[in-house]
């Protein structure tokens, strides 16, 4: 029996859009931009009750971050929004010299990222943009798990200093995280084991919940951690786990390079070498279907989770 | 700083800043002189005669006036001109391109050198942050005036013409753009390599105030200014297209794109310096 149910779904970009509204109300310096997707990001209700802090960019993102760097000179704190593809990869070096290397209070907010985007396909469907935005020097990375993460996330980014990106996306998805704290940098351990620790961020923290179940049916005892901060990674929590089950799997909606994976194993390697088994997209690109379909097929369902936890649990010997 | 510019102080300035110029640059063995030097009466009359700025630097820059730097490479005569209004010691210069120096090549805030709002270097990001600055003056009801500089080669980035758009659409009026049109690029005239046509008429298309003068001419310069000045608030932005010549000061150096980026030996400084009176003194 599972430790989670769900009574509701909710798009995670519904919880940025609620959450962005919400600082909107708690702090009349921030202002919000968004590049010709304000329905998509649900960014209407902060355009509506803000319309003179919210500024409509066009189809232009280069000029979006730009504009950014430069409304926080003067104490603005600019949180932008778009695709999670036009958030990061089609502006990076602008992201790199106007806000990273100059230390710009920005927050990147990033919706439709990964395959759950669904039928709009490769060209919108982006799993590098972790790995891109994790890269930069002094950048915050976080990939909340569902509506009500989403949420919190976006009104603790409110407060936090420095460039962060914030990656959440489009499917409706269970909402499971409503009564747990959520705070920068901090993993939640959600479900206590003892054979495997299970690292999860955004969509696949659910399947990593479902696997947890199938897990137990056959008497493995999983723990389930959600690393929703994949920058800074939560080392002392990573190894806290690793050191009690001695093997992890990682699940994550995005390239098998670069990822959390990767930072998982950096953290393992480093500091307690440990079999790790990865679940994620293994260097392609997606295609045009159903998110349920697009899971399946790129390997990223609750059965591929259970079959890597199989397998490290078996390196372990 | 007063109505009345005193020219000839100004002169006196960018004679100096001159000199800074190419010896900063012959001191690292790197850098760019050209459009430095080109830009060097630009520099002077902004920052001694055009803008209401505090050499007390802080990086919200509220009640005064901004200055963004796009075409970051130009630093040289960014970093003279900054420490010879004050904002930090003049001595600093000699650190231009060494190691741990807050100059670096291109300007970064990174190292917290007081003057340097965002870093510039990687071309045609500079009007975006500037615009963005003036966004918020807005809403910080502060009535003061963005200043950039891009240079001409630059406007090959489309960002720039992004930024263009956004400018006109919002009414951004307290912006006044210049361009350096010095009409050379690392590899060769401007034309030559990807011409900007009729660049007047482009910004005019874009919904912008455009204006031309001489930008070697120090008198010229201040009444450009002051004409854009008078410009804003009209709902319009503003753009100076300033001809200079690349390597303004220097006999051997003016005119080519052949000392864009190129430092002068131990001779060629000498001919360089005998060229330009050390008026305020040297660092």
């Amino acid at each position: 029996m599972t430790k989670y149910t769900f009574t509701e779904k909710k798009d995670t970009r519904s919880g940025f859009g609620v959450g962005l509204h919400e600082l909107g109300k708690q702090n009349g310096d921030v202002v919000a931009l968004c590049a010709d997707l304000t329905g998509s990001l649900k960014m209407d209700a902060f355009k509506k009750d803000f319309p003179e802090r919210f500024f409509q960019t066009g189809i232009a993102e280069a000029n979006m971050i730009g504009l950014a760097a430069g409304m926080t000179i003067g104490g603005k704190i600019p949180f932008t929004g778009t695709f999670a593809n036009f958030s990061t990869g089609r502006v990076y070096d602008q992201i790199r010299q106007s806000v990273a290397y100059s230390g710009k209070n920005v927050k990147i907010c990033a919706s439709h990222a990964g395959v759950t985007l669904g039928e709009d396909g490769a060209t919108h469907q982006i799993l590098e943009d972790i790995g891109m935005m994790k890269m930069l020097p002094g950048m915050t990375v976080i990939v909340p798990c569902d509506y009500s993460q989403t949420k919190a996330a976006t009104i603790a980014l409110g407060s936090h200093i420095g460039p962060a990106y914030l990656r959440f996306g489009r499917p409706s998805w269970p909402i499971f995280t409503a009564d747990r704290p959520f705070v920068i940098g901090k993993a939640d351990k959600m479900i206590e084991g003892k054979d495997v620790s299970i690292f999860a961020c955004g969509h696949l923290v659910w399947q990593a919940i479902e696997a947890e179940v199938k897990l137990a049916a056959q008497g493995i005892s999983a723990e389930v951690i959600n690393i929703h901060t994949i920058k800074p990674i939560d080392v002392p929590a990573i190894l806290e786990s690793v050191q009690k089950t001695k093997c992890a799997v990682t699940c994550e909606e995005h390239q098998i390079n670069g990822g959390l994976g990767e930072s998982v194993a950096q953290v393992l390697s480093r500091f307690f070498p440990a079999p790790i088994e990865m679940v994620a997209v293994n260097d392609s690109f997606g295609e045009s279907g159903t998110p349920a379909q697009l899971l399946k097929k790129y390997g990223l369902g609750p059965d591929n989770i259970v079959e890597a936890a199989q397998k490290a649990i078996q390196r372990k010997k | 700083m007063s109505t009345q510019p005193d020219l000839i102080q100004l002169k006196k300035l960018a004679t100096q800043i001159r000199r800074d110029i190419v010896r900063m640059v012959h001191a690292c063995q790197s850098g760019h002189p050209g459009g430095s030097l080109g830009c060097a009466d630009y520099f002077v009359a902004l920052y001694f005669h055009i803008l209401k700025h505090n050499s007390k630097f802080s990086m919200d820059g509220k009640g005064e006036d901004l200055f963004f730097l796009s075409n970051g490479h130009i630093s040289p005569v960014w970093y003279s001109t900054l420490a010879r209004a004050g904002y930090f010691e003049v001595k600093e210069l000699s650190s231009f391109r060494m190691l741990n120096t807050r100059l670096q090549g291109h300007p970064a805030t990174h190292e917290h050198l007081p003057g340097i709002r965002v870093a510039s270097g990687s071309l045609g990001q500079g009007l975006s942050v500037a615009l963005g600055a003036a966004q918020t003056k807005k809403l910080n009801k502060d009535n003061q005036l963005i200043f950039v500089l891009m240079g001409d080669g630059e406007q090959q980035e489309g960002q720039v013409w992004e930024a263009a758009m956004y400018a006109a659409h919002n009414k951004m009026d307290n912006v006044i753009a210049t361009i350096d049109y010095n009409g050379q690029q690392i590899d060769g005239p401007v034309d030559k390599v990807l011409s900007l046509l009729d660049l007047k008429a482009k910004w005019e298309a874009f919904g912008w105030i455009v204006n031309e003068f001489d930008g070697n001419k120090m008198e010229d310069v201040v009444k450009g200014l002051e004409l854009a000045k008078s410009q804003s608030g009209k709902g319009k932005p503003v753009m100076n297209l300033m001809k200079t010549a690349m390597g303004a000061g220097v006999d051997f150096m003016m005119g080519s794109h052949k000392w864009h980026g190129v430092a002068p030996n131990d001779d060629e400084l000498k001919s360089a310096l005998s060229q330009l009176e050390e008026t305020i003194g040297d660092y």
